[in-house]
């Protein structure tokens, strides 16, 4: 499962991340409730959720979908990299898959973790890479984005 | 001449004043076993949120928090601590609520176990205008700084706080 270690050198303005899939369930945003602290409702009530953003049910955590950029990051930067700077914004509600027995999601969308190399410096002893990232839900909408700073070995 | 453009009548001149103003510093922990659940809840595999031996061989001085932990997560259960972040939120005209943002820069990882001193600051106030069914916008800036025991900084959080006017013929709700 280990990814090969990204150089500064090796890595090129434009470049893709390779994107990493993830699944959000309502008893994920349960688990995520209680392990975050974030217990609003219209996280796990679908009546409540309704009313507050009409047409809509449960809606994932945006601090969730921040998280999941975050283990992207890390995972992409290696044992030998280190996430410097994270900034999200959220832009879009997402409506969590529903459980089909207490282990296994029913069918539907996927979320990907994404990412493209914006620029690349040096900070005084820090080899550094700029990145857009996002997180897009199974409609292609980009309902998370961040901009991130990962500090790389030069070679 | 009196200022008479309505954005500009949200923020008072004792919201402004505000700007600048630090919190008492609040000690916060990171719990080994917080950190675990959390890097279980987002689905997140890797070793060094779990295991000590495996976050060494990965080049940390011991388990660590994964990145985004810090913020509410990290001050779950402590209500001094987000009281701590509270005491520089100004109150707002507006009802509704929106996170506009959150940013993190670190200096280096924190380490479970750790205990950090956090400072939160109001760095910045202002007001837009948003699209209809918004409204007007009310932004806050606040930043809080997470510094270890021999004094040097960890991380630095920075929180986009957006409360707005929303619908002018209907309730507001707190989202």
């Amino acid at each position: 499962m280990a990814e090969p270690q990204p150089t500064w050198d090796s890595v090129a303005v434009g470049q893709e991340l390779p994107p990493l899939p993830k699944v959000a369930t309502t008893q994920m945003l349960v688990q995520f409730a209680g392990a975050s602290g974030d217990f609003a409702p219209h996280h796990f009530d679908a009546k409540l959720a309704k009313a507050w953003f009409p047409g809509t049910g449960v809606i994932v955590h945006g601090a969730l979908k921040a998280a999941w950029l975050g283990q992207y990051l890390t995972q992409w930067a290696g044992a030998q990299g280190r996430l410097r700077g994270l900034a999200t914004q959220d832009r879009g509600m997402d409506a969590p898959r529903h459980m089909l027995d207490a282990h296994q999601a029913e069918e539907g969308q996927t979320w990907h973790c994404m990412g493209v190399v914006v620029a690349k410096r040096v900070e005084g002893a820090l080899a550094l890479v700029d990145l857009q990232v996002w997180v897009e839900n199974g409609a292609g909408e980009r309902t998370t984005r961040g901009e991130a700073t990962v500090a790389l070995p030069r070679t | 001449m009196p200022n008479t453009d309505p954005l500009d009548t949200i923020i008072t001149p004792a919201m402004r004043g505000q700007i600048g103003t630090t919190s008492a510093p609040w000690m916060v922990e990171f719990e080994p076993g917080a950190i675990r659940r959390y890097a279980d809840a987002i689905g997140d595999p890797n070793l060094a949120y779990r295991d000590d031996d495996a976050a060494r061989a990965l080049g940390y001085d011991g388990i660590i928090a994964p990145p985004v932990f810090l913020g509410w997560p990290a001050w779950q259960g402590a209500q001094e601590q987000a009281t701590g972040f509270e005491s520089v939120r100004l109150d707002s005209p507006f009802k509704r609520h929106v996170t506009g943002g959150t940013e993190w820069r670190y200096e280096r990882p924190i380490l479970a176990g750790e205990r950090l001193t956090a400072l939160a600051e109001l760095v910045d106030v202002y007001v837009k205008q948003g699209r209809p069914g918004v409204g007007k916008m009310l932004f806050q800036i606040i930043d809080t700084r997470y510094t270890d025991g021999a004094g040097a900084l960890v991380v630095t959080t920075r929180y986009t706080d957006i409360t707005f006017e929303g619908p002018q013929d209907e309730e507001g709700s707190d989202g």
